[in-house]
């Protein structure tokens, strides 16, 4: 059975039409990509897979793990396995991140998580990652740069182990070195912990270290081209344009 | 259980006003009951003396015209004196059951929820203050409660209780305190010695420091060093609907004192409070507090740095919930050259809650060099509450430096949707922000109230 599948989904932001019928499917640890140039709706379609409120499904349906999740909320979404990578993680003030992820673990277990055992699990994982213990400590996003905010992000998914990830622009605003540890953060988790990935990308450049099984091209709030990591590479060297010529 | 716990603010004030009922036959001020209180303390004629001359000034002052609306507080209506029989005639069964709720809730141990709820005087802690006592005492140090101070050391409190840090004539509430006070702590720490262990009141046997009018005196001599802390975090109750205390404290040349208060009275109280600071040259006072309960607060603790290079540091919360009113914030005058404040004030205001910050920083013309920074930020949990920021900044000489930062805002829907998406609930959500945004403050506070503090405010969002 599919992980997800999506059907015939609009979605209006403000009133606005952005998504346009669109179909997915993806199948317990297949790796997906969407490309797409600017403004074809690809974040918006990370948003609605997650819940934002602000995002209104006119007319389809998101189906996850053969149920609509369309009428639920969005913490219980990522409690039944859902992940969302922001583009632009928010910051919260005051918070630790070792505090939040406690909290969110938590939440997810429904249940008390010792406090001592889940910093020493804690500290294994951060150091498996090769992120300094004092990111623990500092409060969430605040103050940390582009490429740490997005490991902070990977962080937060090796710990929560969801089923389905969705990453929207995880390669945005990163230096080369921050890309391959990102990257290696993902193909660790896709390797060792079964993780479905539904990678949004403008860039081609993470494909040179994550390879999809699986390329699809969004223009205009629709998929109008999928195929293999073969299509990718067509798109690199032809650009968007020749898509939308095609289409 | 935690839900009714918060939503049960009218049975608080219907059951609180059943209780009051047994006391009804002492409602009221005149000079018999001021007499009354003098006598039933067997105090010197000084102080009936003092406590008759505040009576005047409390008659002449008018009420205060600003800040919180007051006007249905009516004088008649209020228990001024509560004598120690009277306690007795107060059962655990008349405590409110929310009241009894969120003493469950917080994990209160049995002994000292009956001395929270005003049944007992005295709240028994371990053996582990007789040991500090003794500490304290061979240091020369004084820890005391005010009505013993007043007979025991008669000169230090003449010279130094409600003379000239807060005269009765200061404000009405002041005046009024003045005749009526009861209770509270008296500190004196001998030049240069350093007090390691945080004062509490908790430690104090034998005395009633939950009071409506206690009174609270702290010399700090030159050199020397104290951290005090009143109150704690638990809902108290009071039998009288005004609260009206006093806070001295002196900071000599070179001295540092910290004051930390977290109040949290039950809702139907008026919690008026005058707390004052004078600071010498070189003396450091910081000032930290979290005012949770009571209908309507006002509170302003003030810092006169009067001494060159002294400092003050102001560290406060506020939060407003249903039918609350919070009018808070700090008060410094920097009245000598170099001397330097800090305030940074953190309003929440929720269902309905108003919260307003009002602030005085006044640099007077001889404080060369003088330097203030003022933050307030407050957050609203929604559209029904309100938020007001009122500092005002007197500078009379150019050669000093103030800064104001204010932000009020809304809590972040973005903010929720990132942490809503990692699986946590919205009600937890908004309490990781709130927990977040009170950290700065939280984090002077010693551990277990910060603690306790913080499993309140968990209480509060509950009922969202």
């Amino acid at each position: 059975m599919a992980l997800l599948e999506i059907k015939d989904l609009h979605v209006e932001i403000e009133g606005k039409e952005i998504i346009k019928g669109l179909e997915l499917t993806i199948n317990p640890l297949e790796v997906h990509v969407i490309m797409g140039p600017n403004g074809s709706g690809k974040s918006t379609l990370s948003y609605t897979i997650m819940g934002h409120p602000r995002y209104k499904v006119t007319r389809g349906d998101i189906l996850y793990d053969g149920m609509s999740i369309l009428n639920l909320d969005v913490d219980e979404r990522a409690r039944k396995g859902l992940f969302l990578g922001f583009q632009y993680p928010m910051e919260v003030a005051g918070v630790s991140v070792e505090n939040f992820l406690r909290t969110a673990v938590e939440a997810k277990q429904q249940k008390e998580v010792p406090i001592l055992a889940f910093h020493k699990a804690l500290i294994k994982r951060v150091e498996a990652m090769s992120i300094p213990q004092s990111f623990l400590d500092r409060y969430l996003n605040e103050g940390f740069s582009g490429g740490e905010k997005k490991r902070n992000e990977i962080l937060q998914m090796a710990v929560l182990q969801p089923k389905l990830a969705v990453l929207d622009e995880i390669d945005s605003g990163l230096d080369i070195d921050a890309l391959r540890l990102v990257s290696e953060g993902i193909n660790k988790l896709i390797k060792e912990e079964q993780l479905t990935l539904l990678l949004i990308t403008h860039y081609q450049r993470i494909l040179d270290y994550i390879k999809p099984g699986f390329v699809h091209i969004m223009v205009d709030g629709r998929i109008v081209k999928s195929g293999g990591f073969e299509l990718a590479q067509q798109l690199d060297k032809m650009g968007y344009e020749w898509v939308k010529e095609e289409a | 259980m935690n839900e009714q716990v918060i939503q049960s603010d009218e049975s608080i004030i219907a059951q609180a006003v059943d209780s009051k009922y047994v006391f009804r036959s002492r409602k009221g001020l005149n000079e018999d009951i001021i007499r009354e209180i003098s006598k039933q303390k067997q105090e010197p004629l000084w102080m009936l003396e003092r406590r008759l001359e505040a009576y005047e000034i409390f008659k002449k002052k008018p009420m205060p015209t600003w800040g919180a609306d007051l006007s249905s507080l009516n004088f008649d209506e209020i228990i001024f004196y509560i004598k120690p029989e009277d306690y007795k005639a107060l059962k655990w069964e008349d405590v409110p059951e929310a009241i009894k709720k969120t003493y469950d809730a917080l994990g209160i141990p049995e002994a000292e929820k009956k001395y929270l709820a005003g049944l007992v005087a005295q709240y028994e802690s371990e053996a582990v203050y007789t040991n500090l006592k003794k500490t304290w005492e061979s240091k020369g140090v004084i820890f005391t409660d005010m009505d013993s101070a007043v007979k025991e050391y008669p000169e230090l409190v003449k010279e130094y209780f409600m003379t000239k840090c807060v005269p009765p004539a200061d404000n009405k509430f002041a005046a009024l305190h003045g005749a009526v006070w009861s209770g509270g702590s008296f500190v004196y720490v001998p030049k240069g010695v350093k007090v390691e262990i945080p004062l509490q009141t908790y430690f104090r046997m034998n005395t009633r420091s939950s009071g409506q009018f206690e009174h609270t005196l702290i010399i700090v001599e030159p050199g020397a060093e104290v951290h005090y802390i009143e109150g704690c975090t638990a809902p108290r109750y009071s039998i009288s609907s005004l609260h009206s205390a006093v806070v001295e404290i002196f900071v000599k040349e070179g001295a540092r004192a910290r004051y930390t208060t977290i109040q949290n009275w039950s809702t139907d109280v008026y919690n008026l409070n005058t707390k004052r600071a004078i600071v010498y040259e070189n003396g450091i006072m910081e000032w930290v507090g979290g005012s949770m309960g009571s209908g309507v607060t006002m509170l302003y603790p003030a810092s006169i740095l009067r001494g060159k290079g002294a400092k003050a540091e102001h560290l406060n919360i506020a939060f407003a919930g249903k039918g609350q009113y919070k009018d808070t914030g700090a008060k410094v005058i920097l009245a000598a050259p170099d001397t330097s404040a800090t305030i940074i004030s953190k309003s929440i205001s929720k269902d309905g809650g108003t919260s307003v910050y009002r602030g005085l920083v006044r640099i007077t013309s001889n404080a060369i060099g003088a330097k203030a920074h003022v933050e307030c930020q407050s957050l609203m949990l929604d559209d029904r509450s309100r938020v007001d920021t009122i500092p005002i900044i007197e500078q009379f000489t150019p050669h000093s430096s103030v800064g104001h930062e204010a932000t009020v805002g809304k809590i972040d829907e973005e903010q929720l949707f990132y942490l809503m998406s990692r699986g946590i609930s919205r009600d937890e959500a908004i309490a990781l922000v709130v927990r977040g945004f009170i950290e700065p403050v939280a984090k002077q506070l010693p551990m277990g109230y910060a603690v306790e503090l913080n499993r309140l405010i968990q209480l509060e969002m509950k009922g969202a």
